[in-house]
């Protein structure tokens, strides 16, 4: 047998002297790890197909397993990594594209673990939100200009269509065939819940969830899969994709063997079809092409829906977000290098777009200074990680926030990173009928739903210690953030003096 | 039959009326308005003058006919219903078309039946009349095109680049297309009798819409065009 010139990249350590036989492990493992061998009435494993997804260490009853990091190790070389030199090893071997999952886990700055948040002392009392109200409900979409009068002095109240959040957070877009009818269907409820929205991605709409159509953003990308008049008419906004963070600029491939009956009953293809997603948008070279698709979903549907569109954040956004604000959008998505995917080329990943932060605070100045910001509002995705990463987002101009890795997560992901298998143990990133029972829609709704009420707890607590009772008077309010650690261009994108300042 | 006048309209007033009028809409003095007729189910809608871009995006089952030219992205992203237009046709037309019908009695444009899909019984078909321009059925992911190439000019039937990335569907050109370069991942051959069985009621349809003899138009050698492989990047990565 030729020699591949692999190793596996974790162990199982299991503790024999608590392992019943009971083969939970065995049976748990979509990447056929574990094995029993009644000869020696023993537990063996193959490594080499470990992941590291946890599934077998969480349910062990005798909690036996551990999964460890394999401690083999290349002889060290800073500049040849151990990883970077096993990458070169597999494409030797195979000729393909690396192909990763999830969000960049590569050491890039995190800027919200660089910015600090301010509190009242003294001279600006702060507010206790358990005594007091605290508004975190935001409305999403183009705000008028001026007050205007009609001929007999009366306010003109009519507003160009509105999202109505209850908390500054939705779900972002993750489709059908990349997560399974049953993580669909604890974001759709969990969103109905919580009074926000979730997000179809690409892949259509799964006729069950129609009826969640007021918590729903349906998704237009360049595939164009299961979109038609009555998926249109369906969902609260119409968000046009443009680009991912995890991979701006590419398209995406669903392979064939990912198309199931189901799955192409949504996208409204053949199944065992590849679903391709191409690069572009073969109808959009300009702003003003842009322009033309936002007016066409708007004409479909009568002008009652917003339109949203998601960019991923990449070296010249300010000008891009300039631009898509002139095109009749109503809301523009932005999403950070570190946003995650069922399926990137790791190249593209890990060295592809620029941080979130750093281009939310980028935008948000560049549209004040043109003054039109108040034509759309600002969603930010690609890492946001808890309730104080939304408040720093806020504060940095967002209107609200996208999550997906931490909704995932919620719901049972360990991050191991590998999507694109289809083989998720968790019964999250799978077609497969008996992976995806795994994750009971209801316990996983209501874990989003206890995720993001204390995040909404949090929010109100760090609003009131700031003294702001309202979470649009937070909105672009720098003055709450400082920076440490960062330098002075750093400082200066962000719009936020250093700590001691 | 309701005419309306589309004079000083914009495309949200043009619309407007379009929904409010009756079954049968004649338009007259059309200047360009896009989206005309966006999602529309139920009428059918005589046009004009000249449609404007995205004339009839995400159409659902209306029937249009154009007496005239029309401009880009004709039946973008169309489910249902059919597009007749009595000229020719801009770029992207029935770009990620579904289902209904686009023809065209003239040239078609770049990018003609880009990403067209198809979908159990929404079979989408595309004929274009006279020639078609580069990149014609990119992506191509079902549906049928159908290039007559009946205009008489020395043009070849299709410009640059056709089928790139193609991985559905099927393709008829009415030449046997000498000179003209596929890409590696198509097979093109000579349409068998059972192939033109498939298209025949399409294209007699398409003679008695713009008056051809059907007969003499299927009596030519076509070349047919089909992907090797509905799964064409399944060999491109590796996991890691």
């Amino acid at each position: 047998m030729a020699v591949n010139y692999m190793i596996p990249s974790f162990e199982i350590e299991r503790n024999d002297y608590r392992c019943i036989r009971c083969r939970v492990c065995e049976r748990q493992c979509a990447n056929s790890v574990h094995r029993y061998d009644p000869d020696g009435d023993v537990m063996l494993s193959d490594e080499f197909k470990c992941v590291d997804c946890q599934r077998c260490v969480c349910l062990c009853p005798t909690h036996a397993l551990k999964i460890r990091k394999n401690e083999n190790e290349l002889r060290e070389n800073a500049n040849w990594k151990q990883n970077t030199i096993l990458e070169i090893y597999k494409q030797a071997n195979t000729g393909g594209v690396l192909l990763s999952s999830m969000g960049n886990p590569e050491p890039f700055p995190v800027y919200w673990d660089k910015i600090l948040i301010n509190a009242s002392q003294v001279t600006n009392p702060s507010i206790d939100p358990l005594r007091e109200p605290m508004e975190t409900r935001v409305f999403l979409g183009k705000k008028p200009h001026d007050m205007t009068r009609d001929k007999n002095g009366k306010l003109n109240t009519e507003l160009p269509p509105q999202l109505e959040l209850e908390l500054p957070i939705m779900f972002s877009a993750m489709s059908y065939g990349s997560i399974s009818y049953n993580a669909h269907k604890s974001l759709a409820t969990a969103a109905e819940t919580l009074g926000t929205l979730y997000n179809t991605g690409e892949g259509g709409l799964h006729e069950d969830f129609y009826q969640y159509g007021k918590n729903t953003i349906v998704q237009v990308a360049s595939g164009r899969f299961g979109v038609y008049k009555d998926y249109l008419e369906a969902g609260a906004a119409i968000e046009i994709k443009m680009g991912q963070g995890a991979k701006p600029g590419i398209g995406g491939h669903l392979p064939g063997a990912k198309v199931g009956a189901d799955i192409s009953k949504t996208r409204m293809i053949p199944e065992g079809s590849d679903a391709i997603s191409p690069a572009p948008h073969h109808d959009i070279y300009s702003i003003e092409d842009l322009r033309q698709l936002v007016y066409s979903l708007k004409e479909a549907t009568g002008y009652k829906k917003p339109v949203i569109v998601k960019v991923a954040a990449v070296h010249n956004i300010a000008a891009i977000a300039s631009g898509i604000a002139r095109s009749g959008a109503d809301i523009i998505a932005i999403d950070g290098f570190r946003g995650g995917t069922g399926a990137a080329p790791t190249r593209i990943r890990d060295n592809v777009g620029i941080p979130i932060e750093l281009a939310l605070a980028s935008v948000d100045k560049r549209l004040r200074d043109e003054g039109i910001r108040q034509n759309v509002s600002l969603v930010v995705g690609g890492s946001i990680r808890s309730a104080s990463d939304v408040i720093k987002a806020v504060a940095l101009g967002a209107d609200a926030c996208y999550i997906a890795t931490s909704a995932l997560l919620a719901l049972g992901c360990h991050l191991c990173r590998t999507c694109q298998s289809g083989k998720c143990n968790w019964g999250i990133a799978t077609q497969d009928p008996e992976l995806v029972k795994r994750l009971n829609p209801e316990a996983g709704k209501e874990r989003l739903v206890n995720m993001l009420t204390a995040w909404k707890h949090e929010i109100k607590e760090m609003m009131g210690l700031m003294g702001i009772n309202s979470i649009e008077a937070l909105r672009g309010n720098r003055m709450m953030l400082r920076g440490v650690g960062l330098n002075e261009k750093e400082l200066e994108i962000l719009g936020i003096s250093h700590a001691g300042e | 039959m309701t005419s309306l006048s589309a004079k000083a309209l914009n495309h949200k007033s043009l619309n407007e009326q379009i929904r409010a009028a009756g079954k049968e809409v004649e338009l007259t003095d059309v200047w360009g308005q896009r989206f005309i007729a966006a999602g529309l189910s139920d009428k059918e809608l005589t046009i004009h003058g000249t449609p404007g871009n995205a004339l009839g995006a995400y159409l659902d089952g209306a029937v249009i006919n154009v007496c005239g030219n029309a401009q880009d992205a004709v039946g973008d992203t169309m489910n249902a219903g059919q597009i007749n237009v009595f000229g020719n046709i801009g770029d992207a037309p029935g770009y990620a078309m579904r289902g209904g019908k686009i023809y065209i009695q003239g040239d078609a444009g770049y990018r003609a039946g880009i990403h067209m899909k198809a979908y159990k019984e929404h079979i989408p078909v595309m004929i274009i009349g006279g020639k078609a321009g580069s990149f014609l059925g990119e992506y191509q992911a079902g549906g049928v095109i159908i290039v007559l190439g009946l205009t008489d000019d020395m043009k070849k039937i299709v410009a640059n680049y056709p089928c790139t990335g193609m991985h559905g569907g099927k393709m008829y050109l009415r030449s046997r297309c000498k000179g003209i370069h596929f890409p590696h991942q198509v097979t093109t051959r000579i349409a068998e009798q059972k192939d033109l069985d498939e298209i025949e009621d399409y294209v007699r349809e398409f003679c008695s819409i713009f008056g051809y003899d059907a007969d003499e138009i299927l009596d030519a050698d076509y070349t047919v065009v089909t992907p090797d492989s509905k799964n064409p990047y399944q060999q491109m990565y590796v996991a890691n």
